[in-house]
């Protein structure tokens, strides 16, 4: 089903047009910058009502099947409507865990049964997703995965915890891996993936504070969490698959998300406008030529940034590295924006010294949470070192460190 | 203001560029193969006279040029798919000297140079510019050269520099200052004497680079190209030359990471492959991640390059990325390879040099970025 150029302008207009109409009204409190940072009750509800408006109107899970919940219409016009959410600084979609890893998994690997029990949820912002990978003991080694979960004739026994569960105290359900089989020799071949819920007896999750002092996420206790076997995906002694799977969603290294964006982006034009603002020797910062130049280097990369994701999408440039592009995508771009916004601070002269709450902070102190809650990029879904361990393996074809 | 801030970059990419990166890569990979390339520099040439009659025949030296001379008359975008597999496999052939000059003829030609040197371009004729001089600034308006109307004629004095392959080239295309104003004409090689003419020692050695000596020259006043047009002609000859040397950079840039990977995946120490040590596969990767950057930038700006303001923002984002980008890795070679980096046998000497070579041609990271600040800022 081609669509013509003018077809999908009038979807643009008319999707701009009702987000326009339909912009949510000023929060006259602090709102989080990503899914990762929803810390009060006023937050959730209020980014849970636009997810849940976004998707009656029609504009999330637009190419995500019909039948559970979806819009069964084509990928264009959801990237469409996801670029004018972006562009035009709508909020971002609460759900993130489930709208583009979650929601993805399921509709790939999990049952009719699941598709019909959980897509619907997860586009409504009804059901709220969190993720149990890391553990307090193993983080980038996540292979090592230790919480147990012991087979009791139709049920699973859960006990130990998990950590950095984003959105752990909203969720309903967890993509939980966990340990089925402790004492077999490869320890991939003793893991299992689950579909888990949250809101019942033995879960506990406990939220930790952040380096920005905000709160967001959790370290999640399991103690004889009883749950049943038709929680597994991709059958027992099959996570690590179904877990390389869901990076694979995380690291935007594959499609399938419902759409929307899931944090505030923030562009290189906004970081000139501080520049313009700030002053140095009594002119306007932009006017010192070392700001210009390095102004002009983020410029470029984040121009390179989009130029690789329109280039990734046309096989015979890409011919000899296929998936180059698509895997450095999150290592690149995260490192990009992290050092991005400690331009913006480094700009700001003695303002620099303010942080969120104090009247004189540029911009609410937006800079310095930014770059702080970057470290959540940088570090999430696989640190950009073990990025560079995965790149250089895998596009390369450099030895295992 | 800050809509010009504001870039989403698209890459159209046709079956005639898919084609002809193909066609081109296999050409390269065959005529040019890594021992050749060693055999070349001990030459007086840059390429083998036949080398380049196959290019010809080919059509490359005519793929941007309209039909109505003879060309193919397609876009600089499909002769940015030649050139990038030339740069891979470090051929430094005439073809981009020749499609810039042919460039500065459409834009600034008359009907009669356009009439005669085109087609002839179309069939062979190799090109060249004298744009530089021994000051070494990239504003290509700061001229000393000459040219004066003496005995029906034009007289040429001052020193041209980094002409490449101007010793094969059968017109050069100059730059002066003529009645106050700078000025472009043809000179062809039967008007340069064999004594005004010598080689250079440039540090990319898979060149040929030359100096000459205008003074004693005298070319008919024909030969000047509509002088009303010279500022519009040399923004197209830089911004085109930058488009181009980007290509090149990109291929050379792509053979240089191959090459550091092969090493890392071969060389053991401590009894173990050293690409397994992150303090070497990381930065490798950081590389090929701002070669990636480059290579979008690329293809971005051969897409809009006739756009006029995106064109040339694009153009200059991708040649300051690219520079940087292949600098990074030609540095990091010969520090990979170790004491075998430090020896002229190494190949990572060959990349390094030809990245310096690119950064001293129409502007390095800096001046690009300079350029864009004045254009976006």
């Amino acid at each position: 089903m081609n669509k013509t150029d003018n077809e999908l302008d009038d979807f643009r207009y008319e999707v701009r047009d009702w987000l326009e109409k339909n912009r949510p009204k000023k929060p006259d409190f602090l709102m989080p910058q990503s899914f990762m940072e929803v810390g009060t009750d006023e937050q959730f509800h209020y980014l849970r009502e636009w997810q849940q408006k976004v998707y009656e109107a029609g504009f999330l899970g637009m190419a995500w099947p019909r039948e559970y919940g979806g819009g069964g219409r084509s990928q264009i016009l959801q990237d469409i409507a996801t670029q004018e959410m972006k562009v035009g600084k709508f909020p971002f979609m609460i759900n993130a865990i489930g709208v583009s890893w979650a929601g993805p998994l399921i509709l790939n690997m999990g049952t009719e049964e699941d598709k019909r029990k959980y897509i619907k949820g997860i586009l409504s912002a009804e059901d709220i997703w969190c993720q149990g990978f890391s553990e307090p003991d193993h983080g980038s080694d996540l292979g090592n995965v230790q919480l147990k979960a012991e087979r009791d004739g139709d049920d699973y026994i859960l006990t130990g915890s998990k950590i950095w569960t984003t959105l752990g105290n909203y969720a309903k359900y967890m993509i939980l891996l966990a340990r089925t089989n402790p004492k077999i020799e490869n320890k991939y071949a003793g893991l299992s993936y689950f579909l888990s819920p949250m809101k019942i007896q033995g879960v506990d999750p406990v939220p930790i504070q952040k380096l920005t002092g905000e709160y967001g996420f959790c370290q999640t206790y399991f103690d004889g969490v009883r749950i049943p076997a038709s929680c597994l995906i991709g059958g027992e002694g099959n996570g690590w698959r179904v877990a390389i799977q869901t990076l694979q969603y995380e690291r935007n290294a594959e499609g399938g998300a419902a759409g929307g964006p899931t944090s505030e982006i923030p562009y290189v034009h906004e970081v000139i406008d501080v520049a313009r603002k700030i002053k140095r020797d009594g002119k306007p910062a932009i006017e010192n030529p070392h700001i210009r130049d390095q102004a002009i280097k983020f410029l470029i990369t984040e121009v390179a940034c989009r130029a690789n994701l329109v280039r990734d999408e046309i096989p015979s440039l890409v011919i000899e590295r296929p998936q180059s592009l698509s895997m450095s995508l999150k290592g690149y771009g995260c490192d990009f924006w992290q050092k991005m916004q400690e331009f913006a601070m480094s700009l700001q002269g003695q303002s620099a010294a303010y942080y969120v709450g104090d009247d004189l902070a540029v911009a609410g102190g937006r800079w310095h949470r930014a770059y702080f809650n970057s470290f959540s990029t940088t570090i999430g879904g696989g640190t950009t070192e073990i990025q560079r361990n995965i790149v250089g393996e895998r596009i390369l074809g450099l030895p295992k460190s | 203001m800050s809509d010009k801030l504001k870039i989403y970059p698209v890459i159209n990419f046709s079956d005639e560029q898919e084609q002809l990166l193909e066609v081109a890569t296999n050409f390269c990979r065959n005529r040019w193969p890594n021992e050749r390339i060693r055999q070349q520099i001990k030459d007086e040439d840059s390429i083998d006279a036949y080398v380049w009659q196959e290019i010809v025949e080919l059509g490359w030296p005519g793929v941007a040029i309209p039909e109505e001379y003879g060309g193919s008359g397609l876009d600089l975008a499909e002769v940015v798919t030649l050139v990038e597999p030339m740069g891979q496999y470090l051929l430094a052939s005439p073809l981009v000297s020749t499609t810039v000059v042919a460039q500065a003829l459409i834009v600034a030609g008359t009907d009669n140079q356009k009439s005669h040197l085109l087609p002839a371009i179309c069939e062979g004729s190799v090109a060249s510019q004298a744009l530089s001089e021994p000051h070494g600034d990239w504003d290509l308006l700061n001229l000393n050269c000459k040219a004066e109307r003496e005995h029906g004629k034009l007289s040429l004095s001052g020193t041209k520099n980094l002409i490449t392959d101007a010793h094969v080239a059968d017109i050069i295309l100059v730059s002066v200052i003529f009645e106050g104003e700078p000025a472009l004409v043809m000179v062809a090689k039967e008007d340069i004497p064999q004594s005004s003419i010598r080689r250079e020692t440039i540090i990319d050695e898979t060149r040929r680079s030359y100096r000459l000596c205008l003074d004693g020259i005298a070319v008919p006043v024909d030969n000047l190209l509509r002088q009303e047009d010279t500022i519009k002609a040399l923004n197209r000859i830089e911004l085109v030359s930058c488009l181009l040397h980007t290509a090149e950079i990109c291929g050379a840039n792509n053979a240089a990471i191959n090459t550091v990977v092969e090493y890392l995946n071969t060389r053991k120490q401590f009894g173990r492959f050293i690409g397994s040590y992150q303090a070497l596969k990381h930065p490798t990767v950081q590389c090929l991640q701002e070669y990636e950057a480059a290579r979008s930038l690329l293809y971005y700006a051969a897409s809009v390059f006739e756009n006029e303001h995106e064109g040339e923002v694009a153009v200059r984002m991708a040649k300051a990325q690219a520079g940087m980008a292949f600098s990074f890795i030609a540095d990091r070679a010969i520090q990979f390879h170790g004491g075998f980096g430090f020896t002229y046998e190494c190949d990572a000497q060959l990349y390094r040099r030809r990245a310096i070579w690119h950064e001293s041609q129409f502007g390095d990271g800096n001046y690009h970025r300079q350029k864009l600040a004045e254009l976006l800022l």
